[in-house]
C-alpha cells in the first residue's frame, strides 16, 4: 500500500477498531460501580475499580495504534492538525472545568458572605434574623461554624516551594522541547525526567499539605465553604498534575524508545501543553486560593 | 377598543375550540385566559407591560407572517413564478437590525422603572415574615406577634389522593385554599420576608403580581399595597418535593378595621391558649 | 496491514460484513451518524411517551392514574431523556451524515472518537433510565437539579450525577470532532465564508458544547460533593448559597437552549433556498447572526433566575441583555423570508416542515422575549407560559428541524424516495398535534397554572383537556414518521443524486447513497 504521507491530496481513515467500545465499558463500570458504592454497597467500588482498570488497558491500547500507526508513516500534515486542534479544545474544556468551580469561589467570597453577614439594604434581614452573630470574613466555614475552628495553610510556605517546584517544570518541559527539536534524544529524556521528578515531589508536598491540614490544622472538606473551595481547586488541580505526570513519563519512555523526530513529535508537544495548562491553573490557585 | 374586540373574538373562538376539541360540554362562564390585572399598582402595571409586549409581538409577528404567507401564496412554482436571484442588501439588513434594537430599548424604559418599583420595599407599614415549608407556609406578623401555619384545605387534601371517589366539584376552591389564610390590611404597603426551613420554595398571588422565593438560609423581601378587600389565591411556585403542587397560598385583604378586629381575635385567641397552657402546667405541677 | 490509507489508487472498503462488530467497532461516519440518528428516535420515542404519563394525569383535575412523586420522576426524566437523549444525539447524528459530504472530506477528523462518542450515550442512558426501576425511583428534581431539593434524591442521586457526567464527556468528544472536522477537512478552495450554513451552525454549537458541558459537570460534581463528602457550597450555614447553583447550572442551561436551537437554524437555512429555487438571503450576515447569538448566550443566564432575589443591577443587566438576542435571531427570521421572497416556491414535505419551523419557533421566540420582561416574568416565572415557550423552540423548533433534515436528506442518505403523501400527512397531523397541546398552555400558565404539578385547580381543566388531546394526536402521528422512515429505508422510487431541483452543495454531487467513503478524493471548490 502507498504510504504518500507527506501528500495533501490524501486522506487517512482509520480502520474500526474495538478499543472505544472497551473504553466506554470501562467508564460505564466506573460510573455503575461508584454509584452502587456511594449507596452503601461497597462491591460497587470494585467493578469501580475493574472499570478503571479497563480505560486504562484501553488508552494504552488506542495510544499504541495510534503510536504504530504514525510511526509506520501513515499521517499526514491534515491529522497532525487535527490532533492539535484535538487536543487545544481538550484543554479549553478542561479550563471552562476549572471555570465552575473559581466562579464558585469568587461568587461565595464577593456574593454570599457578604450577604450572610448583612452588607447591603437587601441582605440585612438575612443577617439580623437568621444569622445575627455572623461577620463577613474570609476564611470562613459560614455562620454556623461547621466543622468548628479551622486553619489555613500558609501560602509562603509549602505552597510558595509548590509555585516554585511547577514554575521550574514548566521550564524543564520547555528545555526538553528544545531537545527535541534539536534531535538530542538523550537530553530530552534527561529534562523530561527531571520534570517528571519535579510533578512528582509537588504531589508529595501536595500530599504533605493535605495530611497536615487535616491532623493540625482541622481544615476538612467539611470546613464550611473554605474547605470545599479549598480542597476541591486544589483536589482537581492535583488530579490533574498526576495526569500529566504519568503523560509525561510515558513521554520518557517514548523518548528513551526514539521515537520522536525533530519534526514530528505531537504527543510530546501535546503534554507540554497539557502541562502548561496544569501550571496555569496552580498560577490561579496560588494567588486565589493561597495568597489572597 | 379594538383590542377589546379582539380579546372577545379570542375568547370566543377558544371556548368553541375547547368544546369540540375536547368534547367536554361544561360552559365556562369566566374562563381566564390571559393574566389578571390584579389589586395593586404594582399589578396593574405589570399586567400593561405584559400587554404592550403581547402587543409589540403581534405586529412584529403580523408583518413576518404576513410576508411569509404572501410569498407562500404568490411565488408558488406551480402558478408559474420564476425564481429572482438577489440575495444580499446591506440597506435593509440595517434596518431590520436597527429597528428591532430600538423597539426594544424602547420597551425596556417602562420595565426598568416598574422593576426599579418593586424592588423598593423601605418605609412599609407592616412586615410579615413567611417562612416555607414542605408542604406548608408559616406566617410570622413580626411585629404583632401573631404566626401561624397554613396548609392546604383538609376537604381539597382528602379529594386529592390517588383513587378518591370525591366530587372535586364539591370542594370549596379545590387545591386553592388553605386552613389559615394570611390577613392583611388595603392600602398598606405591606413588606414581606421569605425564606425557607428545608427546600426553595416560591411564594406567588398573580392577582398582586409578587412572586419571590424562599431560599433556605437567606431572605428575600418584597412588598405590595393591596387596593381592594377580597381574597386572593396562590400556589408555590418553585418545585419543592412531593406535594409541591399541594401547598397554596390564600391571602385575605380586609379593611383597615376588620384587619384591626382579626388582630384583636389573634391576640385574644392567644391569651386564651397560653392561659390553658398556664393552667394546665399548673395543675400538673400540683 | 493494520491501517488504511486511502488516495487516488486506492479501492473504497466496505463496512464489515459481520453485523454486530460492524456497528459496535465502525469508525464510518456514514454508519455513526445511522447509529446516532436512530438512538435519537429512540430516545425520543421514550421521552415521548414519558411526556403522554404526563398529559394523561393532567387530563382531568384530580389524581387518577400516578403517584405525585412518580409525576415529577416523569418530568425530570422526560426533559432530560429529550434534551440529552433525543435532541442532541440527533444534531450530532445529522452532523456526522452531513459534515464529511457537505466539506469534501471522507470522513470525519477524529473517526475513532466519534465511535466513542456514540457509545458512551446508550450506557449513560442505561444508568439513567435504570434509576426508574430502583426503590425510590428515578430524579425527581426537575431537569435543573436545584439543590436543596436534589439532595433528597434517594437511591438515585449518584446514577444522575455521573450518568451527566457520561452525557457530557459524550458531548465534548462530539464537538471536539466536528471542530476538527470543519477547521481541517474542508476541500480546497472552501473557504470558512462559503462554507454551507449547517456546517457554521455546528462549528458554533460545538463551540458552546465544549464550552458549557464541563460547566455542567463542576456543577453536578459539587452536588455530588455536598451530598456524599460533607461540602457545602449550597448550604448557607457552612456560607455556602442554594442560589450558587442556579448561577453555575444556567450559564451552562442558557447557552444549552441555543445548542438545542442553532443547528437547527442551518439545517432551515439549507431548506429554505431548495425550495425557493433561489440563494439564501444575507449568508454572511447569517454567520454574524449566529456567531452573535453564541456570544449573548453565554451573558445572558440569570433570566432564568429573576425570582431568586438578585440585585437590582442584576436583573436590570440580565433583562435587557436577554432581549437584545432578538435582534440576530430577527436578522434570521427576516433573511429565510427574503429568500422566499420572489423564489419559486414548492411544498415537499421538507420544506412544509422548515416553514412549520420558521413560523412557530418565531411564536416560542416571541414568547421567550415576553419573559425576558422581568417585571411581567415574576408572573411568567414557572408556570405553563413558560412551558409553552420552550416547547415553542423545542419541538415545532428543534424537532421540526430534525424531521425537515431527515425527509431533506432521507434520499440521499438511502438513495429511495420517501413517501410524499404520507410525509405530507405526517407534516399536518403533527403540526396540528403539536398547536393543540402547546398553544393553550399560554393560557393556562397566564391563568395561573404553575408547572411541575400533577393535579390542578379546576379552573384550568378546559386547556388542560386540550393540551392531552393534542399531545396523545401529536405523538401517534410520530409512529406514521417512523414507518415512512423505515418504508424508505427498505426502498422505494430510486433517488437520482441532486433528489432536489433547486439543491445546491457538495453532498448532491455525490450519487445515493454517496459511497462508503464520502470523498476519497478532494472535491475542488471555485
Ligand atoms: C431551543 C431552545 C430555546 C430557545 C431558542 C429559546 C429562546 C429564547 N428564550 Fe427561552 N427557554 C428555553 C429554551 C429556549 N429558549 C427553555 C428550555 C426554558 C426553560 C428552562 C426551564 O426552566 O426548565 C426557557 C426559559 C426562558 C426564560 C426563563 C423563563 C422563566 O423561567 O421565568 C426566558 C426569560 O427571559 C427565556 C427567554 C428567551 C429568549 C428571549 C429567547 C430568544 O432567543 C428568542 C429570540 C427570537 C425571537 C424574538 C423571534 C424572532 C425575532 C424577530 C421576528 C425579530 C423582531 C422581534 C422583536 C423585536 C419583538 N427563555
Ligand atoms: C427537546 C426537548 C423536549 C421535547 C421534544 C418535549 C416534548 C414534549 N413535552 Fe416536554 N419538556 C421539556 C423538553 C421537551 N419536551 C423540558 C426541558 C421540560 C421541563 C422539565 C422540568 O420541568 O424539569 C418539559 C416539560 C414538559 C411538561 C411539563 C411537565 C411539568 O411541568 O410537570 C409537559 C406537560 O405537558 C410536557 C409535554 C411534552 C409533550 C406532550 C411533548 C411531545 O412533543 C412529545 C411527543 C410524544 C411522543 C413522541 C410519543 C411517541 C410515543 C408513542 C406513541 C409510544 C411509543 C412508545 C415507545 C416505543 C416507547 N413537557
Ligand atoms: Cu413549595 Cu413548591
Ligand atoms: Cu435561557
Amino acid at each position: 500500500m502507498a504510504h504518500a504521507s507527506h501528500d495533501q491530496e490524501i486522506y487517512f481513515v482509520p480502520q474500526p477498531s474495538h478499543w472505544p467500545i472497551v473504553g466506554t465499558i470501562g467508564l460505564f463500570l466506573m460510573a455503575g460501580g461508584s454509584s452502587i458504592g456511594l449507596n452503601g454497597i461497597s462491591m460497587g467500588y470494585y467493578a469501580s475499580l475493574l472499570g478503571f482498570a479497563i480505560l486504562v488497558v484501553m488508552l494504552f491500547g488506542w495510544f499504541g495504534k495510534v503510536i504504530a500507526e504514525n510511526l509506520a508513516g501513515s499521517y499526514n500534515a491534515q491529522v497532525d492538525r487535527t490532533f492539535r486542534w484535538g487536543m487545544s479544545w481538550f484543554i479549553f474544556s478542561e479550563v471552562m472545568f476549572f471555570a465552575a468551580f473559581f466562579g464558585a469561589l469568587f461568587y461565595a467570597r464577593n456574593m454570599t458572605i457578604p450577604w450572610l453577614a448583612g452588607a447591603g439594604s437587601k441582605s440585612i434581614m438575612t443577617h439580623l434574623l437568621l444569622w445575627p452573630h455572623f461577620e463577613a470574613a474570609w476564611p470562613t466555614n459560614g455562620p454556623a461554624a461547621l466543622g468548628g475552628q479551622f486553619g489555613t495553610v500558609n501560602a509562603w510556605e509549602l505552597p510558595a516551594i509548590n509555585t516554585a517546584i511547577l514554575l521550574t517544570s514548566s521550564w524543564t518541559v520547555t528545555m526538553a522541547h528544545h531537545a527535541v527539536r534539536a534531535g538530542h534524544q538523550a537530553r530530552t529524556s534527561l529534562w523530561l525526567a527531571l520534570t517528571i521528578l519535579l510533578g512528582a515531589s509537588f504531589l508529595v508536598l501536595q500530599a504533605d499539605e493535605y495530611r497536615h491540614a487535616y491532623e493540625h490544622l482541622n481544615l476538612t472538606l467539611g470546613s464550611g465553604i473554605y474547605g470545599s473551595t479549598f480542597y476541591m481547586l486544589t483536589g482537581f488541580h492535583g488530579a490533574h498534575v498526576t495526569l500529566g505526570t504519568i503523560m509525561l513519563t510515558v513521554m520518557l519512555f517514548r523518548s528513551l524508545k526514539g521515537h520522536f523526530r525533530p519534526e514530528r513529535h505531537f504527543a510530546f508537544e501535546a503534554t507540554s501543553w497539557y502541562w502548561h495548562f496544569v501550571d496555569v491553573v496552580w498560577l490561579g490557585l496560588f494567588i486565589f486560593v493561597y495568597i489572597l | 377598543m379594538i383590542c377589546m374586540r379582539m380579546r372577545g373574538v379570542m375568547e370566543s373562538t377558544l371556548v368553541a375550540a375547547a368544546m369540540t376539541g375536547a368534547g367536554i360540554g361544561s360552559a365556562h362562564a369566566g374562563l381566564r385566559y390571559n393574566m389578571p390585572e390584579g389589586v395593586s399598582e404594582i399589578s396593574r402595571s405589570v399586567y400593561s407591560l405584559h400587554m404592550a409586549m403581547f402587543w409589540v409581538c403581534v405586529a412584529i409577528g403580523a408583518l413576518v407572517f404576513g410576508a411569509m404567507i404572501y410569498s407562500i401564496v404568490r411565488f408558488r412554482k406551480s402558478a408559474g413564478a420564476q425564481p429572482a436571484n438577489f440575495h444580499e442588501n446591506t440597506a435593509i439588513e440595517l434596518i431590520w437590525t436597527a429597528i428591532p434594537f430600538a423597539i426594544l430599548v424602547i420597551m425596556t424604559i417602562p420595565a426598568a422603572g416598574l422593576l426599579i418599583k418593586m424592588d423598593d420595599t423601605s418605609q412599609s407599614d407592616m412586615t410579615i415574615k413567611i417562612t416555607g415549608y414542605q408542604w406548608k407556609w408559616h406566617y410570622d406578623y413580626l411585629d404583632q406577634d401573631v404566626s401561624f401555619f397554613s396548609a392546604l384545605a383538609q376537604d381539597s387534601n382528602a379529594a386529592r389522593q390517588l383513587g378518591a371517589q370525591i366530587d372535586l366539584k364539591s370542594v370549596d376552591h379545590y387545591l386553592l385554599n388553605v386552613d389559615h389564610p394570611v390577613v392583611v390590611p388595603v392600602g398598606k404597603k405591606i413588606r414581606f420576608l421569605i425564606t425557607s426551613n428545608d427546600v426553595i420554595h416560591s411564594w406567588w398571588v398573580s392577582d398582586l403580581a409578587v412572586k419571590k422565593d424562599a431560599i433556605p438560609g437567606f431572605i428575600n423581601e418584597f412588598w405590595t399595597r393591596i387596593d381592594v378587600p377580597g381574597i386572593y389565591r396562590g400556589q408555590c411556585a418553585e418545585l419543592c418535593g412531593r406535594d409541591h403542587g399541594f401547598m397554596p397560598i390564600v391571602v385575605e385583604a380586609k379593611t383597615p378595621e376588620d384587619y384591626a378586629a382579626w388582630l384583636d381575635a389573634q391576640h385574644a385567641a392567644k391569651a386564651q391558649q397560653t392561659a390553658m397552657v398556664n393552667g394546665a402546667a399548673l395543675a400538673a405541677a400540683r | 496491514m493494520s491501517e488504511q490509507v486511502l488516495g487516488h489508487d486506492e479501492h473504497d472498503h466496505g463496512p464489515d460484513p459481520q453485523f454486530l462488530r460492524r456497528w459496535i467497532t465502525t469508525t464510518n461516519h456514514k454508519d455513526l451518524g445511522a447509529l446516532y440518528l436512530w438512538f435519537s428516535l429512540l430516545m425520543f420515542l421514550v421521552g415521548g411517551a414519558m411526556a403522554l404519563v404526563i398529559r394523561a394525569e393532567l387530563f382531568q383535575p384530580g389524581m387518577q392514574l400516578v403517584r405525585p412523586e412518580f409525576f415529577n420522576q416523569m418530568t425530570t426524566m422526560h426533559a432530560l431523556v429529550m434534551i440529552f437523549g433525543g435532541v442532541m444525539p440527533a444534531f450530532v447524528g445529522l452532523s456526522n451524515w452531513l459534515l464529511p459530504v457537505m466539506l469534501g472530506a471522507p470522513d470525519m477528523a477524529l473517526p475513532r472518537l466519534n465511535n466513542w462518542g456514540f457509545w458512551i450515550l446508550p450506557f449513560a442512558f442505561t444508568l439513567l433510565i435504570s434509576t426508574l426501576f430502583m426503590p425510590g425511583g428515578a430524579p425527581a428534581g426537575g431537569w435543573t437539579m436545584y439543590p436543596p431539593l436534589v439532595l433528597q434524591t434517594g437511591l438515585a442521586f449518584p446514577f444522575l450525577i455521573f450518568s451527566v457526567h457520561l452525557l457530557g464527556v459524550s458531548s465534548i468528544m462530539g464537538g471536539i470532532n466536528v471542530i476538527a472536522t470543519i477547521l481541517n477537512l474542508r476541500a480546497p478552495g472552501m473557504t470558512l465564508m462559503k462554507m454551507p450554513l449547517f456546517a457554521w451552525s455546528w462549528l458554533i454549537t460545538a463551540f458552546l458544547i465544549i464550552a458549557v458541558m464541563p460547566v455542567l459537570a463542576g456543577a453536578v460534581t459539587m452536588l455530588l460533593m455536598d451530598k456524599y463528602f460533607g461540602t457545602s457550597f449550597f448550604n448557607a450555614a457552612g456560607g455556602g448559597d442554594p442560589v450558587l447553583f442556579q448561577h453555575v447550572f444556567w450559564f451552562f442551561g442558557h447557552p444549552e437552549v441555543y445548542i438545542l436551537i442553532l443547528p437547527a437554524f442551518g439545517i432551515v437555512s439549507h431548506i429554505i433556498p431548495t425550495f425557493s429555487r433561489k440563494p439564501l438571503f444575507g449568508h454572511a450576515s447569517m454567520v454574524y447572526a449566529m456567531s452573535a447569538i453564541a456570544f449573548l448566550s453565554f451573558i445572558v443566564w440569570a433570566h432564568h433566575m429573576f425570582t431568586v432575589g438578585l440585585p437590582l443591577a442584576a436583573e436590570l443587566f440580565f433583562m435587557f441583555a436577554t432581549m437584545l438576542i432578538a435582534v440576530p435571531t430577527g436578522v434570521k427570521v427576516f433573511n429565510w423570508t427574503a429568500t422566499m421572497w420572489r423564489g419559486s416556491l414548492s411544498f415537499e414535505t421538507p420544506m412544509l416542515f422548515a416553514l412549520g419551523f420558521v413560523f412557530m419557533f418565531t411564536i416560542g421566540g416571541f414568547s421567550g422575549l415576553m419573559l425576558a420582561m422581568a417585571p411581567a416574568d415574576f408572573q411568567y416565572q414557572d408556570t405553563y407560559f413558560v412551558v409553552a415557550h420552550f416547547h415553542y423552540v423545542l419541538v415545532p423548533g428543534a424537532v421540526y428541524s430534525i424531521m425537515a433534515a431527515v425527509y431533506f436528506w432521507l434520499p440521499k442518505w438511502t438513495g429511495h424516495m420517501y413517501d410524499e403523501r404520507l410525509g405530507k400527512l405526517h407534516f399536518w397531523l403533527s403540526t396540528i398535534g403539536v398547536n393543540l397541546t402547546f398553544f393553550p398552555m399560554h393560557f393556562s400558565g397566564l391563568a395561573g397554572m404553575p408547572r411541575r404539578i400533577p393535579d390542578y385547580a379546576l379552573q384550568f381543566t378546559t386547556f388542560n383537556q386540550i393540551s392531552s388531546v393534542g399531545a396523545f394526536m401529536f405523538g401517534f402521528s410520530q409512529l406514521l414518521f417512523v414507518y415512512i422512515v423505515i418504508k424508505c429505508v427498505r426502498g422505494g422510487e430510486k433517488a437520482t443524486a441532486q433528489v432536489w431541483e433547486g439543491a445546491e452543495g457538495l453532498e448532491w454531487t455525490l450519487p445515493s447513497p454517496p459511497p462508503y467513503h464520502s470523498f476519497t478524493i478532494p472535491p475542488l471548490v471555485t
